[in-house]
This record gives C-alpha cells, structure tokens and sequence, in this order.
C-alpha cells in the first residue's frame, strides 16, 4: 500500500475533509455510547439541544468559544513559522495578570479607550510571556517546546502567589482572588442577562485580521516562508530571528488577549481556575482547522459544543461528560486521517 | 548465461510511465550500464529490481528462478547488492558495524565481530576496497564512504552488484579506483550494473550499454560500437551540443576576496577575483569548503576575517538582502533545500527575494499578487519554466524546472556578479545545455562568475580561469588551457600544482 499526492486539492475537497472526520469522530464514539446502554440519537440529540438549542445555551457555548478562538489563532500562527508555542496558557495567564494590574483601579478612563487599552496590555503582557523562549531559541537554539510548556506552570505558580498574597482581594475574606475589574473596565454583554460579551466580536475581528495579515502581507508571506523551510527563507533575505520574534509576540498577543475576555468579559476578576486548559485546547482547536485563522472560527465552536453540550447531555442520559474530551481527540485524530485522504490517494499493490 | 533478466516490467506513477515494458538481461561477468538522463526511468527500474517498489506488469528473474517482488530481503537472498546514489551509512557507527548491520540474526546474543572483520578485510583485498574497518563513517571521505557501501553490498555474498550514479562524489582518480574495483569484480565472475549519465565513464568502464528514454529502452549497443556522440543521441532522442566559452577580455573587478578566512579550518585564507565578462571556476571534491565559500559570498556565512570587495567597495558585510540588492544572482547548491520552498508557489518563489520592493508588494508591506503574479507569468514564459502557471505548486515541478526558476529569480535583474553552485547537477543534457547558454549570455552581458562544480567537463567547457580548493584553501589560479583534467584531479586530491606536473 502506498500514498500518491494529488496534484490538486481542490478547495471543496479541502473544506469537506475536516468535516467527514468529524462526523466519522462522532460515528466512532456512538459505539461508547452504545456501550453504556443509552440510545446513541438521544445522547447527540441532547448533547446538540445543550449546545445551540436554547438562547442560554447558544450564548454559553459562543462564550466559551470566545477564549478558543484566541488561543487558537496564538497556536496557528506561531505552528505556520514552525515555532511550537505550547504555553497559550501561560500566556493567557499573563495577559490576565497585565489587566488585573491596569484594570482594577490603578487607572480610569472612559470605556471607549479603557477596553481598547485593557486588551492591549494584554496582548503586551501575553507577549511578553514568550520573549525568554524565543529568545532562548534564537541566540542559544534552546527548544521553544520545553520552555514555552514549563513556563506555564511558573506563570500559573505567579498568579498563584500574587492572588494568595499581595493581590488578594481584602474584600473576600481569604478567597484567593484579585479585586473586580472596574466597570470602565468590564466588557458588555452582547445579550442582556446571559454572559456573552464583546469578547466574542474582538475574537472574530482578530480572527479576520489574522487571515488577512496571513493572506495579504509581506509578514505573512515571511512567517510561511520560514515555516515551510527557514534555510531557503535565510537564503533569499529573508531574517529568520526577526520574522520569529514577531510570530511570537503575535501569538503571545493573542493568548494574552483571550486572558483579558475571562477576566474583563466572562469573570470580572481574577482567579486561578480562570481557565480550564483554553491554551492547551487551543492546539486542538488550530490542528482541526488546519491552521486556518478562518477555519478556527469553526472549530473552536466545534470544540466549545462538545464541551457545553456535553455536560448538558450528562444531566440527561447516563453518560459523564468526559464523552467530550474522547470526542474532541477522537475527532482530532479523524480529522488528520480525512485530510490526509484528501491530499493523497491510497494505492494497492 | 543470464545471471539476471528483466522481462516487461512496466510501472506507472499516477499518468507518469516511468518504465514501460523493459525487458533486459545482465550475463554473467558482465558491467551492464544503464544510460539515460534524469526522469527516464533508471532508478525505478533498479528499485524494482530491489524490491523497493513493485512492477505493474513484468517479472524479474535471477539465476532461472523468478524473484519475489517488492521484497528487499528476497533481492538481496537472491544476490543483489544495491549501492544507492545517496549514501545509506549511519555515520556514528564504524564501517564494521555498519556493513554487519541487519544481516545478523536478532536472535543471537552478540555480535560475531571478528567473523565480520575477517570477512571484510578479504573482501577489502581481493577487489581493492581498502578502509579501515574500525574506523567511523563520520571520519572517511566520500569515496572511503562508498567503498563502505560497496562492502556492504558485497558482504552478503552478491553475485550482481547494481551502482545507481556511482561516481557523483569522486575525484578522477577514486573514479579510475572504483572502475578497477568493478573490473575485479566481474573478472571473479560477478556482474555489474552501473547507472550513469556521463557518457566518457560508461564508454571507458562498461562492456555493453541499455540506453533509456522515456521509461523505455531505445537501444542497446555494445559499448566498443559506441562513441560518446551515438550515445548522447540515443540519450536524449536528438543531438545536443553544450555550448563553449568564446574568448573575452575581462572587464573591471566584481568580487575580491582577500585572505577570507571562515571557522576553525572551514576557509582559510581564500584569495579570489571575480572580473566582468568572465567566469572564474572552482573545483574541488565536495566537502572541502566550496559549500562554506558559496555560504559567504551568498551572505548566509559571515567571514571569521579577511577582507571582501564587491563591486569596487569594501570592505564590506555581506547579507543575503545585501548582496541581492547590491546586483549579485545566486544559483544555490541545493536547489530543493535552500533553493526553493517546495510547498510555496511559484510566484512566491519567484518574488522571494525581493518581496519587500514593488511590484511583489507594496509600501513594503501588503503583497500586490496580481502584479507578482503578472511578473511571474512572463519569467515563466522568458524562462521557458514548465509549470501549470503561477498558482502551481513549486515542490511539484520537475529538478530541471525548478532550477530554471531559479536561474529566472537570479538572472532577470541583470546581475553583475552571479554565483552559480553547482549550477546543473542532476539535469538532463538538454537542461545543462539551456543553463550554460544562459550563464554564457550573462556573461557577454558583462556580469562576472563564479562557477563552482564538480563536473570537470563544464569547468572546462565555461571557466576562463580554474581553481581548486582542497580542506578549506583555494589555489591560485589557472588559465583554462594551462591545466590539464588529470593535474586538476591531483590537486583536488591535494597535490601543488608543481608536484601534479611532476606526477602527471
């Protein structure tokens, strides 16, 4: 048996085969649910009435997508230079911490440009989290996996010791949590009494940007160019340290930025469960768009179903939620197997 | 008697025929080669034979009996012996080791070492393959290395022996070391196929020629009825002729190098000049430097001292950006690894040099596509690169298209300096032919050039001056017609040139 490459894929094949894996992913699981004895209809039918099926649901699953979606672009970006970013979520972290610092009071300023700066300190504070790796990896070619992974347990080991000592809100009698976001501060709802906030349309607008900057740009045309292959980009002038640095701060930026949509959107202050792995699922998210700044607004809904849907439907029938972490991987490996399929032809011998 | 047979083999990749009914046979005793340019369809047919890949239709018989196909081990239990065109050596291993390696039993405790060892001095002896077998891969030159791989061939007992380009990385005299090697080999009574498309090696080594083209075979000559001419012509299915140098005088200097010096031991000392209207070649065997020289003068490699001059200025701090802009084209080495990027497109690949300045983009910043891709077309069309258009993935176009992308990327601004590496390695007759007119062009152009090769035919048939480089120092250098091909081959052995008068 051997694989041929198609000599071309064409763009319909290229945006069916993500979605055949993720229905084969679902075909796959059903046995699960088969096993527990309940009806496999039932369970999807809860799982996606959980997810989309009321305005409550709808809204909660659009928020959690919100931090996705970011942490996402920061995984695609930095993937498309070949710079393994895995500490989106000490990164997140970071840009919560900048707006727990700039936002809780030390200024004030008409939400017009308090929101705009909040996530711009963010983004600073998310960039700022990969500086050490990149430039480790530049002067010294120490590899980004270890360190952008190992820095975020020191990230979260820092948020850890400002919420439990000098950040903690006096206010809350011992909770280790930071004081609220000021109200310049917060972000509006989207939808009145439900917690979809602004972050959702700053998290599409960047997805935008991130494509067109991607698609369109001369800097764009240099992350790809150094991660395709960096010796033939180093040969035609392209600067190979340069190009990665602004990959990073770019990546850093956006999980800084998902960082500022939970505190000032979703929570209003900070905590340490702040996140539930949005760096780590981000990975999950731009490897099933294939890195595709557009596709992730996809998958980081995908993915955000799953996991709202999921536990709504473990109410329902007698199945645990972590159904959605087998589904989530299941539909990741499906996804590399079906776009595979799409970019070769399998031969028999 | 047929020792080997080749009977209607025929396979297809996708819509390319890449072998189209071969039927061959090897008798015993006898070096076979297999002529044909690059795409005609020799690798594959030897991979069949190998067991690398499985024949559509066909059938491949040794010693009477038919051979299993797609089945390495049942090639080699066969006595087939393959050495590939790129070496397949581990290098931290020792030669030992790595001709023992995989054909002992998993099962058995240890190693038999000093049953290896015996067995590979013998061998060593017998067909002039001296190497030390304790000593490591990473230490040998290139023509130690296959030395090795023929060992390794050999040591389970291989009755035919098949060389896929076998002398790509010799010098002239390891090449006459390695034909005396196969001379000894069919004298005991073994067979020999050797693939190549130089012409003078064949003619000198084999006793009878299969000419593929196309994936088929289009004559098969006793090599004795044959002249270099005949052969080309069958090669390539018309009369090519490469173009010569007419005599120039040169123009003011381009490049000066004065006592570079790069590494520990990487260059040392280089004294060169670069003048319009002419073409400075440099020989050498590969590995001695001419890759960290090209590196330099590309901007990839910055000098550890000494002094470089570029078009009247210097000293100057050579950059890759800096060197394009300053009107020096670069034809890499290594045109899929740091020539191209394979998975971009080939107007990408064709703006990448200068993607910053119009009309690749604008304002240095957004990408004008339509404008790329409208340069693009017309180096395409002047070029003559064969691609599906712009939009075409550049991994996918054939070696000689690529690299006549590359010639378009780094000819079309008019450079006055052009460093060309290897400029036609692993092209077909007729793409070396276009590659060489081009760079003759611009050299009457006035643009100077640095040609760096291994091929001695295109040093001789382009250079104005040579000179070889050998562990890192470059000789002085020569006007073409005063060195001989067998001096040129001593002093990339090492030798002064004075010592190379003397032995020749």
């Amino acid at each position: 048996m051997r694989f041929e490459p198609r000599e071309h894929v064409s763009v319909l094949a290229a945006v069916v085969a993500p979605v055949a894996g993720v229905a084969a992913a679902l075909l796959l699981c059903s046995g699960l649910i088969l096993w527990t004895g309940e009806s496999v209809g039932e369970a999807y039918w809860l799982l996606l009435k959980g997810a989309f099926g009321t305005k409550f649901a709808l809204t909660e699953t659009l928020s959690r997508a919100t931090p996705l979606i970011l942490t996402g672009l920061a995984a695609a970006v930095a993937f498309r230079a070949k710079f393994w970013n895995i500490g989106a979520e000490g990164q997140l972290y970071c840009g919560a911490l900048a707006v727990t610092w700039l936002g809780t009071g030390m200024i004030t300023l008409h939400p017009v440009l308090m929101i705009p700066l909040l996530f711009l300190v963010g983004a600073l504070g998310g960039g700022a989290a990969l500086l050490v790796p990149v430039i480790l990896k530049n002067r010294l070619k120490v590899d980004e996996v270890v360190t952008t992974l190992l820095l975020n347990f020191v990230i979260l080991l820092l948020v850890s010791y400002l919420l439990e000592g000098p950040w903690k809100d006096p206010m809350l009698m011992g909770w280790p949590q930071a004081a609220p976001i000021i109200d310049e501060g917060v972000l509006p709802q989207l939808v009145a009494k439900t917690r979809l906030h602004l972050g959702l349309i700053v998290a599409v607008a960047a997805a935008l940007i991130v494509w067109l900057v991607m698609t369109f740009t001369v800097w764009g045309y240099e992350i790809r160019a150094v991660g395709h292959n960096a010796a033939a980009a180093a040969f035609s002038g392209i600067k190979i340290n340069r190009t990665i640095i602004r990959t990073a701060l770019l990546s850093g930026g956006l999980a800084g930025m998902a960082g500022v949509t939970e505190v000032a959107g979703l929570k209003g202050y900070l905590t340490l469960d702040l996140s539930p792995g949005f760096g780590y699922a981000g990975i999950a998210v731009a490897m099933l768009a294939q890195l595709h700044p557009l596709g992730i607004l996809a998958s980081a809904l995908f993915l955000s179903a799953i996991y709202v849907g999921a536990d709504s439907m473990s109410r329902g029938v007698n199945i645990p939620t972590y159904i959605a972490d087998v589904l989530v991987a299941t539909s990741m490996l499906a996804v590399v197997l079906s776009v595979m399929l799409a970019r070769f032809r399998i031969r028999f011998s | 008697m047929a020792v080997l047979e080749i009977v209607g083999v025929t396979k297809r990749f996708g819509s390319l025929l890449a072998n189209d009914g071969i039927t061959l046979s090897l008798a015993e005793g006898e070096i076979l080669a297999l002529l044909g340019e690059n795409g005609a369809g020799k690798t594959t047919l030897m991979n069949i034979l190998f067991g690398h890949y499985t024949a559509d239709e066909g059938h491949i018989n040794v010693g009477g009996e038919t051979l299993t196909p797609g089945s390495p081990d049942a090639a080699i239990a066969a006595g087939i012996g393959m050495v590939h065109q790129h070496f397949t050596l581990a290098d931290n291993l020792s030669v030992l080791e790595n001709v023992i390696l995989g054909r002992e039993s998993l099962w058995s405790w240890r190693q038999d070492k000093a049953r290896g060892r015996d067995h590979i001095l013998t061998m060593a002896r017998d067909f002039g393959l001296e190497v030390d077998p304790d000593a490591l891969i990473s230490e040998l030159s290139l023509g130690e290395r296959q030395r090795v791989e023929i060992l390794k061939a050999l040591y389970g007992d291989a009755q035919v022996l098949i060389l896929d380009e076998p002398t790509a990385v010799l010098t002239p005299q390891e090449t006459d070391s390695l034909f005396e090697t196969l001379r000894r080999l069919v004298g005991q009574g073994r067979s020999v196929v050797i693939i190549s498309h130089k012409l003078h090696e064949i003619l000198s080594v084999s006793d009878r020629v299969a000419v593929l083209r196309r994936g088929a075979i289009v004559g098969t000559v006793k090599t004795h009825e044959a002249d270099r001419d005949s052969l080309a012509e069958l090669m390539v299915g018309r009369s090519v002729v490469r173009p010569k140098a007419e005599p120039m005088a040169p123009g003011e200097e381009v490049l000066r190098l004065d006592k570079v010096s790069l590494g520990a031991a990487k260059l040392d000392g280089i004294e060169l000049s670069v003048r319009a209207h002419e073409i400075v070649g440099i020989a050498g065997v590969a590995g001695n430097g001419q890759a960290d020289l090209a590196s330099v003068i590309s901007g990839l490699a910055r000098p550890s001292s000494g002094r470089i001059t570029l078009f009247g200025e210097g000293p100057v701090q050579l950059t890759p950006e800096g060197v394009v802009a300053a009107g020096v084209g670069r034809i890499p080495e290594d045109r899929n690894a740091i020539g191209v990027i394979g998975a971009m497109t080939v107007w990408e690949n064709l703006s990448s040099e200068d993607i910053r300045r119009p009309p690749a983009s604008r304002g240095g910043f957004l990408l004008d596509k339509p404008a790329a891709r409208a340069r693009a077309g017309e180096l395409i069309e002047a070029y003559d690169v064969r691609c599906k258009g712009p939009d075409a993935e550049t991994g996918l176009l054939s070696g000689g298209n690529i690299q006549k992308l590359i010639l378009a990327r780094a000819l079309s601004r008019e450079p006055k300096l052009i460093l060309a590496n290897q400029p036609v390695r692993g092209l077909d007759e007729g793409a070396i032919a276009y590659v060489h007119e081009r760079l003759l062009a611009a050299r009457s152009r006035g643009a100077g050039i640095l040609l760096i090769t291994e091929d001695l035919d295109e040093l001789l048939a382009l250079a104005d001056r040579v000179a070889v480089m050998y562990r890192g120092r470059l000789t002085e250098s020569y006007a073409v017609g005063d060195v001989t091909v067998p001096e040129l081959g001593l002093m990339m052995a090492g030798q002064k040139l004075a010592g190379a008068r003397h032995a020749v």
